[in-house]
């Protein structure tokens, strides 16, 4: 039935259901912790706050403050963590017209847990618009990294792109080493390796609503500007060459979606180091499902990602509460069976 | 209407020279083959007059202007590039591959327009796939993809196409149906068609003016009765073969003799 339907109201469809999702999956995200607080009652809380309503209050008012100074910080974190990482994944795939790439794999991933280890072996204690020095080290490691990675595949005021995946690879794979060489001395360099493993493993480290007033005008200026390249990505399917056919300035347009997705990954990265496999998985998952054509596949990835981690978070929380498991664990352990059930039903296969 | 002036160019890519002093001038309407052995240069002369490569020296105007300072944009709008094959990794429908012919035309974040489906669907039926409209790019056979490129490309509504060995891989009803169609467009409504082609006999029956290219040089430039001579054949592709008048158009039409074959007594 849906794909019967006129362009504009499928995509007015999807997109709906999915906002739904989010907001359901926020709500629930909020409700479950070491405290249980009910539906209704968070509803009545925000939309108090929110609009003209005036619902008497029926919960506690600690209820209240771990709802707005804990709960919803963290669990709007998470969504800004996943829509930034599937839209990005989004962004990298199709421009690099790869089943493997994800936001990582031109070296952000190993840009920013380098800077985060290194910023937390400095004997700093330096806080910026609410980030710590590990958070902001992270940030800047990655778009470092990327800018790095490109000026190296550079050839001829050309940048290939199979030459940027080799040069994202192998810079990657020199700055895992360099991590590991720090870990494994760590005992004299006074790295608290517990730490070190939580970022790779992904956590959402929100403490408050400072730092989202900082990453959500990132995050959704960075979606808002992917979806502006939909028509270039859909033209990228046929390649660079192809898409130059079809009036794409290639060079400019490529280091414009580099640029978006890798300071959407930045931003990501900054508040819940490296949350494996939404990057990769959710765009696949999308497009088996409704379709390759960008105009719907970004803001449907964007919107998908977001629950996805929202729920992952929620499900980390509590499965082991009081002890949180780390929440790149969770996606990963829910997401790829989810994509191998997806990828084994659709009918729409990929041609790689 | 489009012309292309090709002046004085050379193009060499890092390990020498390619194109060497390459002048053609290519008026509105003509249809135009580029012939040569692998490695005379027709695909690198293709791409120097789609943009996508820049001359080394020299330069290329397209309809007046000089092809390396208009923007992509504008170059697509009159501009069409079939090439030998497209891969496409992802699972669109041919429906959406036609409809990324519309890109050049489309603003950042509104839809396609009544008028651009139209196109697609105008353009569908031109190639004659229209029962293939929903059907996923990645299932067809080679023929029906490069249909489908094309019906991209004339969904561009280009003045001038350029097709780089378009026929290269499909058997032969897709070969002639394709040129049939490239022809009637180039007839009816005035389409410049600069194609690369392999094919000598196929290009001889259907260009009305062939360039024959040798280690990237112009070699011959005419009808295909000038260019298609036993002994330019000989000296461009080193290969010895008979030249006859094809049985119905009278164009030449080439003849492959196996070594050591007997004669055929008549």
């Amino acid at each position: 039935m849906l794909i019967k339907m006129r362009h504009r109201n499928r995509l007015v469809l999807i997109l709906f259901l999915l906002g739904g999702g989010l907001v359901v999956a926020l709500l629930l995200a909020s409700a479950f912790g070491v405290v249980t607080i009910s539906l209704p009652d968070i509803l009545k809380m925000v939309l108090n706050k929110v609009a003209i309503f005036d619902f008497p209050s029926t919960w506690r008012a600690v209820d209240e403050t771990i709802i707005f100074q804990i709960r919803l910080p963290g669990v709007v974190g998470a969504a800004l963590v996943g829509a930034a990482l599937a839209t990005a994944g989004v962004l990298f795939q199709g421009l690099l017209r790869n089943p493997m790439a994800d936001p990582y794999i031109i070296g952000t991933s190993a840009g920013a847990a380098l800077g985060a280890t290194i910023a937390m072996i400095l004997p700093i204690n330096l806080t910026f618009l609410g980030f710590g020095l590990v958070p902001m080290a992270a940030f800047i490691g990655a778009l470092v990294t990327v800018t790095l990675v490109y000026n190296l595949a550079r050839v001829g005021g050309k940048t290939p792109l199979i030459s940027m995946l080799l040069a994202g690879f192998v810079v990657s794979a020199l700055l895992a080493a360099v991590i590991s060489f720090m870990m494994s001395v760590s005992d004299r360099l006074g790295l608290n390796l517990r730490s070190v493993y939580l970022f790779l493993m992904g956590q959402i480290s929100v403490t408050g609503w400072g730092q989202i007033v900082v990453i959500a005008p990132l995050v959704i200026g960075g979606i808002i500007g992917a979806r502006f390249f939909a028509f270039h990505l859909n033209a990228f399917s046929l390649g660079e060459e192809g898409a130059a056919y079809l009036g794409i300035e290639v060079e400019r347009d490529k280091i414009l979606i580099l640029a978006l997705g890798s300071l959407l990954t930045a931003a990501a990265v900054s508040i819940s180091g490296l949350v494996g496999f939404v990057g990769l998985v959710v765009p696949h998952a999308v497009r088996l499902t409704l379709g390759p054509d960008h105009r719907l596949l970004l803001p449907a990835s964007a919107l998908a990602g977001a629950i996805f981690v929202v729920i992952a978070d929620l499900l980390a929380r509590i499965l082991l509460a009081p002890v949180p498991i780390p929440v790149g664990v969770v996606t990963a352990i829910i997401g790829a069976p989810f994509f191998l059930y997806l990828l084994r039903r659709s009918r729409r296969e990929y041609a790689f | 209407m489009m012309d292309l002036q090709i002046k004085q160019v050379y193009f060499s890519y890092f390990d020498g020279l390619v194109l060497h002093n390459i002048n053609l001038s290519i008026e509105a309407g003509e249809m135009v083959a580029l012939l040569g052995p692998n490695g005379s240069g027709k695909t690198t002369l293709i791409k120097l007059a789609t943009g996508v490569l820049k001359p080394s020296q020299g330069e290329i105007r397209l309809d007046g202007s000089n092809l390396s300072r208009l923007s992509r944009k504008s170059i697509a709008r009159t501009m069409a590039v079939v090439p030998q094959q497209f891969h496409i990794p992802f699972s669109f429908t041919v429906a959406e591959v036609v409809t990324l012919g519309r890109i050049p035309f489309l603003k950042a974040f509104a839809g396609e327009s009544a008028v651009d489906r139209q196109l697609v669907t105008n353009a569908l039926e031109l190639v004659g796939i229209a029962e293939l409209r929903e059907r996923r790019f990645d299932e067809l056979s080679g023929g029906e993809r490069q249909k489908v490129i094309l019906a991209m490309a004339l969904a561009q509504q280009p003045k001038l196409l350029l097709l780089d060995e378009p026929t290269v891989h499909l058997d032969i009803t897709h070969q002639v149906e394709i040129l049939e169609l490239v022809r009637r467009l180039n007839a009816e409504e005035g389409l410049t068609v600069i194609a690369a082609m392999h094919d000598l006999n196929l290009a001889s029956l259907y260009f009305g003016r062939l360039v024959l290219l040798k280690e990237g040089r112009v070699s011959t430039d005419g009808t295909p009765a000038q260019v298609l001579t036993e002994d330019r054949i000989k000296e461009v592709f080193s290969a010895a073969v008979k030249v006859e008048p094809h049985p119905v158009t009278g164009v030449p039409h080439i003849v492959v003799t196996p070594k050591g074959s007997a004669t055929k007594r008549r």
